[in-house]
C-alpha cells in the first residue's frame, strides 16, 4: 500500500513537473541572505530559468548577445549589423537589404549601446534598440522573435556614439554624433574644422503599435564630440542630456588637444520645445541621403528604402532648445537617476563625479543666469546647477547606474573598480575591484524609473590572466556583483562576444511570455513561399531558375532536380512546413558562394547558387532535425550550358 | 516427437506474445534454416503496428471521447481535406505509404480518439502509447510532426478520413 501511495505521489509530482514546463515557475528565485556562497547564488539548476535577460552589445562583432543572469549563460547571438553565416543574416536574399546604407552594402558595424523600450518610464520588454557606431545606424530588435526587424541610417552623423537611448514612453530613440563633420558634407580643408564642422542630434520616433521607426528631426549643434546621452524622466521627462568633449573643436592629436578645457558640457536638450518649434514651422528640410530598412515578418523579407531629406532645427537660432551645463572633464557617461532630478557627469579625465540638479537647472534658466554662450547656446553657471560632487571617488569615472534604493554605482576605468555611493549625501559607501579596466556597467532596468536593484554587471575591456590563454587575442568579460546587501559581492566572471560596451537587462518574465514559438504557415506571404508539397516546382526564366522548395522532417520536396545548366542563376526558395516549436531545418548546396540557410517553422528563405561545373551536386539539411536527418538530402543535375535537357523535379519517384 | 514440437511451438508463441519485438528478432535468428511453415507462423503473430487492429485504445492526449454520426458530415469532411492537404501531405499520401502510413480505412484499425490524439499530441503518443511507439519504429524513427492543429481541424480531418475508400 505504501508503495502505491509513493507511486501516486511520484506520478503527481511528475505531472506537476511536466505541466510547468514552459512558464515562469521555472525562474530561479533568489536565495537571499542564506545563499552563503557565490557559486550557489549564480547556480541555475538544469531545466531552471534565469531571473533576468541581459542584452550585451557585441562591440566590434556588430551583434547583440543574449545572456541569462545570474548564471551568465549565453542563449543567443542576435545578428544585427554584421553578416552571420550561422543564421544566413546578410547572406540570404531576404536579409541582404537590412545591411544597405547610403554607402551601399555595409556588412559590419561596431555595436555599442542597447536600450530596452519603455512605457511610463519602466522597461516594457517589447524591443531592444542598438546603435551602429561606424556607419551611423540604429537597429531595432523585436523581442517576440529576438530578430533584428528594422535598421535606420542616421545622416549628418559620424561615429554614432551617444545612442540609442529611449525616452520614457519610447516616443523617441535618440542618437548623437560623436564626430562632428561638415553638414551637409562637402569638400573642405580639415584645418578649417573650428566653427565649420557641426554636430547633430537625431530623434527617431517609434510607432507605439508596430514599432515603426522614423527620423523625425535632427538638431544642429556646435562642432563638439557628443559622447553619451540619457533621457530625463519624471519631472525631467521632455529633456534629453548629452555629454560632450572636444569643446576645443580640435581636429588633430585629439588626446592632447581635446583635453585642454577644464570643463566641457552636458547639453540639456528640450525636445518638447523642439516639437513646438516644428509645429510653428521653424524646422528646415535639408537634403540628406539615408537608408531605411524594414524586415516584414509576413513576407519574411526586408526592403530598403533610400530617403532624401531630413527636418533640421538649428540650436544656435532657436532659443530655449538647448542649454549647456559645464561639466569637468571630458565627461563620458551622462546618467539620470530614477527620479529624474540628478544628472551625473562622469568626467573621465577627472577624479570627481559631478552631479547636476534638474530643479536648479530650471531655476537658473528661469532667472537667465548665464555664464556666456557657445554659438548662440546659453551656458549655465557651474555652481548654479551643481547638486553635489562625489569627491576623489576613483580614477576615470565612466558610467553610473542606480539601484532604485538611493544608491548609485559608478565604474572607474583607470582605477578599475565599481564604486557605490549615496545620492544626496554623495558619500562613497563601498568599492569592489574589476578585472580589469571596466567600461560600462548595467543594473537590470537601470535606465528607467524602476531599476531591479539585485545585480550589477560590470563589463571589462581587459582580462589578461583571468582565463585560459588563447593566443594574443583573449576574451573580454563581464563580472556579476550581488548588490542586494550593503556590500557588493563579486559572484561571477563570464566571457563575452566582441567587446561588451554596454548592456540592458530586464526581468525574464516580462519578455518570455511574448516569445514566439513558430511562424504560422497561413500567415506566410513570401512571394516564393509554397505551403504544400503539391505546389513545389522549378521555373526557368532565361538563365534564372527559381526552385520553389519545401522542407519537413526529414526530406526536401523536390529532392531530385534535373535540367539546370552551367551559368544559371538558381534561387532556392525554401519553406519550412513544420509548425512545431524548435524544429528549424537548414539547407546548404555544395559550392554555393554563400552561407547555409537556417529556416524556422513556417518561414521561407532564399539563397542563390550559380553552378560552375557540370555534374550531379548534392544539397543537405544542416540542422540536426530528427533521427532521419542524415537522410535529409537531395541532388541537382547540372548539364553543360548548351544542354537542351528540360527541367524536371521529383520526390520519391522511380 | 510431433507432440513435443507442438508444445514447443505453442510456448514459443506465448513467449512472443508476452514480449516485445526484441525477442521476436532473437527468435527469428534462431529459426534461420528451419522449415517454412514455422516461419510463416511467427510472422503472422507479430503483425506490423500499422496493420494491427485495436478498436479500444483511445491513445493519450486531449481527446477522450468522440461521437461519430452515422451520416458523414460532408462539409466538415471537405474542410478536413483542405487541412490535410495543407498540413499533412508532406508525409502522408492517400492510398499509399509515403513517409508515414496512408490514412485509408484508419477507423477500421483505430478508435477516432486515438487518431485525433495522434494528430494533436504526437510527441507524447510516440513516447507512451504502445501502438504509436511501435509505429515510430516501423517507420524508421520518422517522427509524426506536430503541425499545431486545433481540435476542430483534427476532427474535420477525421471526418475526411471516413470518406476515404
Amino acid at each position: 500500500m505504501k508503495k502505491i501511495i509513493h507511486l501516486i505521489t511520484a506520478f503527481a509530482f511528475l505531472g506537476m513537473l511536466i505541466s510547468c514546463g514552459n512558464n515562469s515557475q521555472n525562474i530561479k528565485k533568489k536565495q537571499g541572505a542564506l545563499g552563503s556562497n557565490a557559486a550557489e547564488k549564480v547556480y541555475v539548476a538544469p531545466g531552471e530559468y534565469d531571473e533576468y535577460y541581459a542584452f550585451i552589445s557585441g562591440g566590434f562583432s556588430g551583434q547583440l548577445s543574449v545572456y541569462g543572469l545570474p548564471s551568465g549563460r549565453l542563449f543567443k547571438v542576435i545578428p544585427v549589423f554584421s553578416q552571420d553565416a550561422e543564421k544566413a543574416w546578410g547572406y540570404n536574399e531576404e536579409t541582404k537589404p537590412m545591411l544597405n546604407t547610403s554607402h551601399g552594402f555595409v556588412p559590419w558595424d561596431d555595436a555599442h549601446h542597447p536600450d530596452i523600450s519603455q512605457t511610463n518610464g519602466v522597461v516594457d520588454g517589447r524591443w531592444v534598440f542598438i546603435n551602429g557606431n561606424n556607419t551611423p545606424r540604429i537597429a531595432k530588435i523585436d523581442l517576440t522573435t529576438f530578430e533584428t526587424t528594422e535598421i535606420i541610417e542616421i545622416p549628418n552623423s559620424a561615429g554614432n556614439h551617444s545612442s540609442s537611448f529611449v525616452t520614457e514612453n519610447t516616443e523617441y530613440v535618440v542618437a548623437g554624433t560623436r564626430f562632428s563633420v561638415p553638414i551637409p558634407q562637402r569638400d573642405m580643408p580639415i584645418k578649417e574644422y573650428k566653427g565649420n564642422f557641426k554636430g547633430s542630434l537625431s530623434f527617431i520616433s517609434v510607432d507605439p503599435e508596430d514599432g515603426g521607426m522614423d527620423l523625425k528631426f535632427q538638431i544642429m549643434m556646435p562642432g563638439f564630440d557628443y559622447d553619451l546621452a540619457h533621457p530625463g524622466r519624471g519631472a525631467s521627462h521632455g529633456w534629453f542630456f548629452f555629454s560632450t568633449y572636444n569643446t576645443e573643436e580640435a581636429s588633430t592629436l585629439m588626446e592632447v588637444n581635446a583635453s585642454q578645457n577644464d570643463k566641457d558640457f552636458i547639453a540639456a536638450v528640450n525636445w518638447k520645445k523642439a516639437e513646438e518649434y516644428i509645429k510653428a514651422g521653424k524646422g528646415k528640410m535639408m537634403p540628406a541621403k539615408y537608408a531605411h530598412n524594414v524586415y516584414n515578418e509576413k513576407t519574411h523579407t526586408a526592403t530598403s528604402t533610400m530617403k532624401d531629406e531630413v527636418l533640421m532645427l538649428d540650436a544656435s537660432e532657436l532659443p530655449g532648445l538647448v542649454y549647456l551645463l559645464p561639466t569637468p572633464k571630458s565627461p563620458h557617461g551622462c546618467d539620470v537617476d530614477p527620479s529624474g532630478e540628478y544628472i551625473v557627469g562622469n568626467g573621465k579625465l577627472s577624479a570627481n563625479l559631478t552631479i547636476h540638479s534638474f530643479t536648479k537647472m530650471l531655476a537658473a534658466i528661469e532667472a537667465k543666469k548665464f555664464d556666456g554662450e557657445a554659438y548662440g547656446i546659453p551656458i549655465l553657471k557651474f555652481e548654479d546647477v551643481l547638486a553635489g560632487v562625489v569627491d576623489q571617488a576613483g580614477l576615470g569615472p565612466l558610467h553610473t547606474e542606480f539601484d532604485g534604493k538611493g544608491n548609485a554605482y559608478t565604474t572607474f576605468f583607470i582605477s578599475s573598480e565599481v564604486v557605490k555611493w549615496k545620492l544626496g549625501t554623495w558619500e562613497v559607501v563601498d568599492r569592489q575591484p574589476c578585472y580589469y579596466s571596466v567600461g560600462h556597467l548595467m543594473i537590470p532596468g537601470g535606465n528607467s524609473r524602476e531599476p531591479f536593484g539585485d545585480y550589477v554587471l560590470a563589463m571589462n575591456k581587459i582580462t589578461k590572466d583571468r582565463y585560459l590563454p588563447t593566443g594574443p587575442e583573449v576574451t573580454q568579460s563581464a563580472q556579476l556583483y550581488d548588490i542586494s546587501g550593503d556590500k557588493m559581492e563579486l559572484l561571477l566572471d563570464f566571457p563575452t562576444i566582441g567587446e561588451p560596451h554596454y548592456a540592458a537587462g530586464i526581468r525574464a518574465d516580462i519578455v518570455m511570455k511574448n516569445s514566439k514559438k513558430i511562424y504560422k504557415l497561413e500567415e506566410n506571404e513570401h512571394p516564393f513561399a509554397v505551403k504544400t508539397e503539391a505546389d513545389t516546382k522549378v521555373v526557368r526564366d532565361g538563365n534564372v531558375v527559381h526552385v520553389y522548395m519545401t522542407m519537413i522532417r526529414s526530406h526536401f520536396a523536390p529532392d531530385n532536380i534535373e535540367g539546370i545548366k552551367v551559368g544559371d542563376k538558381v534561387y532556392f526558395h525554401v519553406t519550412n512546413l513544420e509548425q512545431d516549436y524548435d524544429v528549424p531545418h537548414g539547407i546548404s548546396m555544395i559550392g554555393a558562394n554563400t552561407s547555409e540557410l537556417l529556416i524556422m517553422p513556417g518561414q521561407t528563405e532564399t539563397f542563390l547558387w550559380e553552378p560552375k561545373q557540370v555534374g550531379v551536386w548534392p544539397f543537405y539539411c544542416t540542422d540536426f532535425c530528427s533521427a532521419l536527418h542524415q537522410e535529409m538530402q537531395g541532388y541537382v543535375r547540372v548539364s553543360p550550358a548548351s544542354s537542351t535537357l528540360p527541367l524536371s523535379w521529383s520526390l520519391g519517384e522511380d | 516427437m510431433k507432440l513435443s514440437f507442438k508444445i514447443l511451438a505453442i510456448s514459443t508463441l506465448a513467449l512472443l506474445m508476452s514480449c516485445g519485438e526484441k525477442d521476436t528478432k532473437k527468435e527469428e535468428k534462431i529459426s534461420i534454416g528451419t522449415t517454412q511453415p514455422k516461419k510463416e507462423e511467427v510472422k503472422k503473430e507479430v503483425a506490423k503496428a500499422s496493420e494491427t487492429i485495436d478498436l479500444t485504445n483511445k491513445g493519450i492526449g486531449p481527446i477522450t471521447s468522440v461521437t461519430l454520426d452515422a451520416e458523414i458530415n460532408s462539409a466538415m469532411a471537405l474542410k478536413g481535406e483542405e487541412v490535410f492537404k495543407a498540413k499533412c501531405t508532406a508525409c502522408h499520401k492517400i492510398g499509399k505509404k509515403f513517409i508515414g502510413p496512408a490514412p485509408n480505412k484508419i477507423l477500421e484499425r483505430r478508435t477516432p480518439e486515438w487518431v485525433m490524439n495522434m494528430i494533436l499530441n504526437p510527441e507524447e503518443m510516440t513516447q507512451k502509447d504502445p501502438l504509436a511507439k511501435q509505429l515510430l519504429i516501423e517507420f524508421n524513427g520518422s517522427p509524426m510532426a506536430n503541425q499545431g492543429l486545433t481540435e476542430e481541424e483534427a476532427r474535420s480531418i477525421l471526418e475526411y478520413f471516413r470518406t476515404l475508400e
